[in-house]
């Protein structure tokens, strides 16, 4: 009977924010926007509007968490009641508090991390593309040979050679990554490299870095923004499956994966504070989802 | 008949070449650290005693080919080192629990695999439906969840009510029944996880057929749609389904990590992690090339078996 309720909410919450999303995209976009958002499918537009709503309590978490990121305030496990709306954790500190800073701390940092990872793997693959020849295959068959490796295994041994710290983690996500992205921005270039006006800015006399920045980079950008959502899904799940098995971020910082971690135990009485942090994290996964379907839907112009 | 061998011999010897290359990767990290892995291991506060005595017992004053060479030969007869942190041989460790992951993912896969397959035939049977909208928005519902949320709500909802267990023990006394019974949460997590992917794939390769000229001479024949789906589409659309599942398969292997942690299993994931955590180096190393190896293997099966399923790569001229 509960699951069915919760099903039913559940959609009607979707459709009100979706709903409500489209109508407010719709008036705040510019003018040559807005046939974009009115065309909207429900999906994309609830993801967008989850998408903002994250972002925003990321930037305001000081200003809206009721209490500090660390702070200790009473005893473990409290209910929910005034004044801890979502009771309190393992070490009697706010949950709604460290939910609020879970937003800044795993998101910013997957965000990050999927940044590097771009950055680092589009400029490699449009220079293997651009200059191709010998550094085209060193590079791709390094890339191989890292990427015949299973991701997650992969960071788990980098990790260990490494250690467990924050920095360690953005960076081992970031390489094992890039590897990924390397792969699709030298498809992508490969096919700009030979246009004509590539040649043009070659006679030119343009550097490598003027043409991938100028030249290549602005035509390469909707496959790779399309990517870019993609991948941060797969940094973000990966990152918290890391934090989880107690690999990634550390306490205090306030961090998703983790706090499933540290307060699993109260799952087995039947309580489902352990699962709003999962469910911070599905749900943000889910609103990116949408949101890239729906953009791959109009790059490829297909109509139903 | 010939070809086929030669085809699975070439293949043979591409993936043992990918083994060979994964074996130097998975050495040679540790090469990459800036300075010495006994003093990254230890801390800044060790002695330089201590410091001696774990590279000698780390071989580490060999130089690093001759290291490689001693470990590669040492793993092809079976023999992975010694656990820093337990001290005993690796390939004790992991024999015990080798089995147990492979159960699990065969278990998961047991149940994966056909429903995954049924659920997307009917979608491209069905498609625009209800039943396909809803499916296909599940599914995408179901790629984005994290495995720990996703064995968290089953537990909730099935161990709470006492109907399955939510941690598995396994002794020398557990029969094959009672495991299956008991190791069905962490199986039905990783079968939600993956059907997803392997639904909606099915659905896409077989629905890309649906719109080929063979097809509507079916239709215009007047076979049933069932028909048309299952004796025309889905034969054609066997090798891009039998890459997918395959993918699908190596991912429970790696997937297994996060839900052995969650489930106390007894399995290479949580061997792995508690390895990670004690910066164990050899057994992560040991158990990070029997999962490569695994994901090789499957990948080269899927190869040798698409190309079976397609004639036109059989009798390639």
């Amino acid at each position: 009977m509960t699951i069915l309720l919760s099903i039913i909410v559940g959609l009607g919450l979707f459709f009100l924010v979706g709903f409500a999303g489209r109508t407010a995209l719709q008036a705040a976009a510019p003018a040559h926007h807005k046939p974009m958002f009115r065309e909207m499918p429900l999906t994309a537009s609830f993801g967008l509007a989850v998408i903002l709503f994250y972002v925003a309590v990321a930037i305001l978490a000081p200003a809206i968490a009721p209490f500090g990121e660390g702070e200790v305030l009473g005893a473990q496990y409290l209910p929910w009641a005034a004044p801890h709306y979502l009771g309190t954790d393992k070490l009697g500190r706010d949950m709604l508090t460290r939910l609020i800073y879970g937003a800044r701390n795993t998101v910013g940092i997957a965000f990050a991390t999927t940044a590097l990872a771009f950055v680092v793997g589009s400029v490699l693959g449009i220079w293997a593309a651009l200059v191709g020849g010998r550094l085209d295959q060193f590079l791709s068959r390094f890339v191989d040979a890292l990427m015949a490796i299973p991701a997650l295994i992969f960071s788990l041994l980098l990790l260990t050679i490494f250690g467990t710290s924050v920095l360690t983690l953005i960076l081992v996500i970031a390489a094992v990554d890039a590897t990924r992205v390397y792969r699709l921005a030298r498809s992508v270039a490969q096919g700009i490299v030979v246009m004509d006006y590539i040649e043009a800015a070659r006679l030119r006399g343009e550097g490598i870095w003027r043409l991938i920045r100028r030249e290549i980079l602005p035509n390469a950008m909707a496959p790779l923004v399309a990517e870019f959502g993609l991948r941060f899904c797969f940094v973000f799940l990966s990152i918290s499956a890391l934090s989880f098995l107690g690999l990634g971020i550390k306490p205090p910082t306030a961090d998703w994966g983790s706090m499933v971690r540290e307060n699993a135990t109260l799952i087995t009485f039947g309580d489902i504070t352990p699962l709003l942090p999962a469910g911070a994290i599905a749900l943000l996964t889910v609103a990116v989802n949408f949101v890239v379907d729906w953009q791959l839907h109009r790059a490829s112009g297909l109509k139903e | 008949m010939n070809e086929i061998w030669l085809m699975i011999g070439q293949r043979l010897l591409l993936g043992l070449l990918t083994l060979f290359i994964i074996s130097v990767v998975i050495f040679g990290a540790t090469e990459l650290l800036p300075g010495d892995l006994a003093r990254e291991l230890l801390g800044q506060s060790a002695t330089e005693e201590t410091l001696a005595a774990l590279r000698e017992q780390l071989g580490l004053n060999d130089p690093a080919p001759l290291r490689y060479w001693n470990w590669l030969t040492g793993v092809l007869q079976g023999d992975f080192g010694v656990s820093m942190a337990t001290k005993k041989p690796i390939s004790e460790l992991v024999g015990a629990r080798l089995g147990n992951t492979l159960f699990l993912a065969l278990y998961a896969a047991a149940l994966s695999v056909p429903l995954s397959l049924l659920l997307g035939v009917l979608a491209a049977l069905w498609r625009n439906s209800i039943f396909d909208r809803a499916s296909n928005a599940l599914a995408l519902t179901a790629i984005s969840f994290p495995e720990f949320f996703v064995a968290y709500i089953l537990v909730l909802w099935l161990a709470q009510t006492g109907l399955f267990p939510s941690m598995v023990r396994i002794t020398s006394a557990t029969t094959t029944g009672d495991l299956l019974y008991s190791a069905f949460l962490p199986a039905l997590t990783l079968t939600l996880v993956v059907t997803a992917h392997m639904m909606r794939m099915t659905r896409a390769a077989i629905i890309n057929l649906l719109a080929s000229p063979y097809i509507e001479m079916a239709r215009l024949k007047g076979l049933s749609p069932m028909r048309v789906v299952l004796r025309h589409a889905v034969p054609n659309a066997l090798a891009p389904i039998i890459n997918v599942v395959a993918l699908n398969l190596a991912y429970l292997i790696t997937g297994v990590v996060v839900v052995e942690v969650v489930f106390v299993y007894p399995g290479l994931g949580q061997l792995m992690i508690d390895a990670v955590t004690n910066r164990d180096i050899a057994v992560v190393q040991a158990i990070a090339l029997i999962f490569a190896s695994a994901y090789v293997l499957l990948n080269l099966i899927a190869d040798v078996l698409s190309t079976i399923t397609n004639p036109r790569l059989m009798h390639r001229k």
